[in-house]
């Protein structure tokens, strides 16, 4: 091996060691180990662990790509208008997904921010719609239907199930027949409705709060 | 020796005995490639062509989100990484690793002697995508951008990866005594880089995933580094290498390629984290990707420098030569796309274009217009050596550059204006969303009309290929250019 060709490989192997330090050690150590706090009203630790049932809907999620049209992170006003339009009441901070298994936070605004959902729209019944057939809740939308995460069955002695969808006109299946969601949309809809990381009084949140109206 | 290495003139001047030798020496070097090369190029247009359908399924769902909606499967979250993955592994670094094998093979001048093992690892980076790909359709995405093929695919691009950094280092040791040339540098440092990141990002990100807040840092770390410090590198040193080989001509300037290189290793290395301005993190950590990437200006304006001032008097090449318009359309966009990143990385700018289509285009001006134009080009070089056949069809190659070249312009075009306006409206906190997001649609619109020229395009590319690879009769006997040359006109090859 000669000099020439050596110092190539130390080189390449020298600028790529510099920046794995700085872009991917340093936020190990410093991002990578938050602990739950005390809430300093209710003395709850937060932010709050995901339920089981949180935690699968997460992974529907995470499968179904939902990440790739709505991200989840608010931002401060002097960036974007994230705030004013009531995607949260604070930027977010890195302790606020401490508890996410896996960091769901996009690079794309198809559809609007989802960090702070379940405070927008707590309504399950909501949630099941919209993800049925987004055009029964927003008309216009492009976000595309998840009818695949609900099953259509007989209605049996012509007694609805409680858990049916109760469709607008026009949307609902053939006479006879009734939409009801599968476990995996209720545990989706589980999920949205627990993301409020905006909410949560961690020890950032009043700098947060601060940082966010600053021109 | 094949018809197209007859018209090369750029070593002619050597004494016969000579140049006799030399040509011997490349006809056992191709021959010697031609198995697991051809396996790697020739899988990455089946790739390309797989990324294509997917892309468009993803586009025209975007506008019309009813378009197979009813299958879990082709949803549009798992048809989008799905192209994202298959053309990132799939295509662009299947073609990088058989035209970075082969450049690396030629300027050593010695064959590649673990033609075995490199075609086995050629079938197991085929069967890592075909698994990856699968489970991202089936429902095992993981949902970290740019790594969603899920861990089970992961051993085998590894694996694979591993056999072919060590044939590189192989070529490398034996190579003949002299200079080493810049392409080298290129292709050897893409070739460390590339199993450098992907190991460390899918071990801290999907195997033993670290907690949350730490994990996109990490993740656009990677995703911008495949671009930069992967693609990147092959598609420059293919450009160091065809541009001067084409046109008979050593590049502009030797110094400044060594700038370029030691500056785009030391730089681009630090990119990623602009993506994630705004966001929950602190504001050191940011700035030094924006940073970083506006010092990307000096790499990129050394290595612009060098390639187009080489190119001065011999644009009418362009007319000719398959390969030489296919790179310099690619070098061309590297500039483009640079400087247009240098910008974005802004903060008062990525307040604007980040989270919008307007980021998807520069993506694909990245990926698309400089390295996956590039590499058409090195193919459309590499191919007859590699078989000792010319390409069976000039209008073929037409139809493979023109869909390829006004399909992206406009997408990109298109999708940058939709994603400013997008930008702009989105930050006009009177625009209610709802009203942005109808805008936008004619831009998406336009969006898969670029992407069914393109996928045109990859189709005449496919056809081509096949034709070529089956009709052993037909080995012509002068490169197929776009026009003939008049006689008495100099300067040759494909």
């Amino acid at each position: 091996m000669s000099n020439r060709f050596r110092s190539i490989l130390i080189g390449a192997i020298l600028t790529f060691a510099s920046a794995f330090g700085g872009l991917v050690l340093l936020p190990v150590w410093g991002l990578g180990n938050f602990k739950q706090v005390p809430d300093p009203e209710t003395g709850e630790m937060i932010p709050p662990l995901l339920s089981n049932q949180e935690q699968r809907g997460l992974q529907v999620y995470v499968k179904n790509g939902c990440m790739y049209c709505h991200s989840q992170q608010v931002h401060p006003e002097r960036a974007r208008t994230d705030i004013a339009r009531g995607w949260g009441s604070r930027r977010t901070v890195a302790r606020d997904y401490m508890n996410h298994g896996r960091a769901q936070l996009g690079t794309m605004r198809t559809g609007p921010d989802l960090s702070n959902i379940g405070v927008r729209n707590p309504s399950s019944t909501w949630h099941l719609l919209h993800l049925y057939d987004p055009q029964t809740t927003s008309p216009g939308s492009t976000m595309p239907p998840f009818r695949f995460l609900f099953q259509e069955q007989e209605i049996y002695e012509d007694v609805p199930s409680p858990e049916a969808l109760r469709l607008p006109d026009g949307f609902g299946p053939p006479e006879g027949i009734e939409v009801v969601p599968s476990p995996e949309v209720l545990d989706l809809v589980a999920y949205l409705q627990s993301l409020q990381l905006s909410e949560y009084e961690v020890p950032e949140a009043a700098a947060a709060r601060i940082d966010s109206t600053i021109e | 020796m094949t018809p197209s290495d007859t018209a090369q003139s750029v070593e002619m001047t050597a004494p016969a005995a000579e140049q006799r030798e030399m040509l011997q020496r490349r006809l056992e070097i191709d021959r010697a490639a031609r198995w697991p090369v051809g396996i790697f190029l020739g899988s990455s247009i089946l790739w390309l062509v797989l990324g294509s359908l997917l892309a468009l399924a993803a586009s025209i769902k975007m506008h019309d989100p009813e378009f197979l909606a009813n299958n879990p499967w082709l949803t549009f979250g798992r048809v989008r990484p799905a192209h994202l993955n298959v053309v990132a592994y799939g295509w662009l670094s299947t073609a990088g690793i058989g035209i970075g094998l082969w450049i690396l093979s030629r300027l050593c001048g010695v064959a590649i002697e673990e033609y075995r093992s490199l075609a086995l690892a050629a079938l197991l980076w085929n069967v890592g995508n075909v698994v990856g790909t699968w489970g991202i359709l089936r429902g095992d995405s993981t949902a970290v951008e740019w790594l969603e093929y899920p861990t089970y695919a992961a051993p085998f691009l590894l694996i694979s990866f591993t056999f072919v950094t060590m044939t590189a280092f192989s070529i490398m040791r034996r190579r003949r005594p002299g200079h080493i040339y810049i392409s080298q540098f290129y292709i050897m440092a893409g070739f460390i880089w590339l199993p450098a990141l992907f190991f460390t990002a899918h071990g801290l990100l999907v195997l033993f995933p670290v907690q949350a807040p730490a994990q996109p840092p990490i993740n656009w770390w990677y995703a911008h580094n495949v671009l930069g410090l992967w693609f990147t590198p092959i598609a420059l040193g293919a450009v160091y290498y065809l541009i001067p080989k084409i046109i008979g001509k050593p590049i502009h300037s030797y110094y400044l390629s060594i700038i370029g290189f030691w500056s785009l290793a030391f730089f681009y290395a630090w990119n990623g984290m602009h993506h994630l301005i705004g966001g929950p993190y602190p504001a050191f950590l940011i700035t030094a990707s924006v940073v970083a990437s506006v010092m990307m200006f000096i790499p990129v304006v050394t290595v612009a420098i060098n390639h187009h001032f080489t190119m001065i008097g011999h644009f009418k090449d362009l007319k000719y030569s398959p390969t030489l318009r296919f790179v310099v359309f690619g070098a061309m966009s590297y500039t483009l796309v640079s400087f247009q990143g240098s910008l974005s990385a802004i903060r008062e700018l990525n307040y604007v274009t980040h989270f919008t289509h307007y980021t998807v285009a520069h993506a694909h001006l990245g990926a698309y217009a400089f390295a996956s134009m590039v590499f058409f080009g090195a193919i459309y070089y590499i191919m007859p050596r590699l078989l000792e056949r010319e390409w069976p069809s000039r209008g073929l190659i037409r139809v493979h550059f023109w869909g390829s070249a006004i399909g992206i312009t406009i997408y990109f075009f298109m999708l940058s204006w939709g994603g400013l306006l997008q930008g702009i409206e989105m930050n006009l906190k009177e625009t209610p969303f709802m009203e942005i997001v109808e805008a936008t649609i004619p831009y998406l619109k336009w969006r898969s009309v670029g992407g069914s020229l393109m996928t045109i395009g990859h189709l005449a590319f496919m056809v081509s290929f096949a034709w070529m690879v089956i009709d052993r009769r037909n080995r012509g006997s002068e490169p197929t250019l776009f026009a003939n040359r008049k006689p008495g006109e100099t300067s040759s090859a494909p």
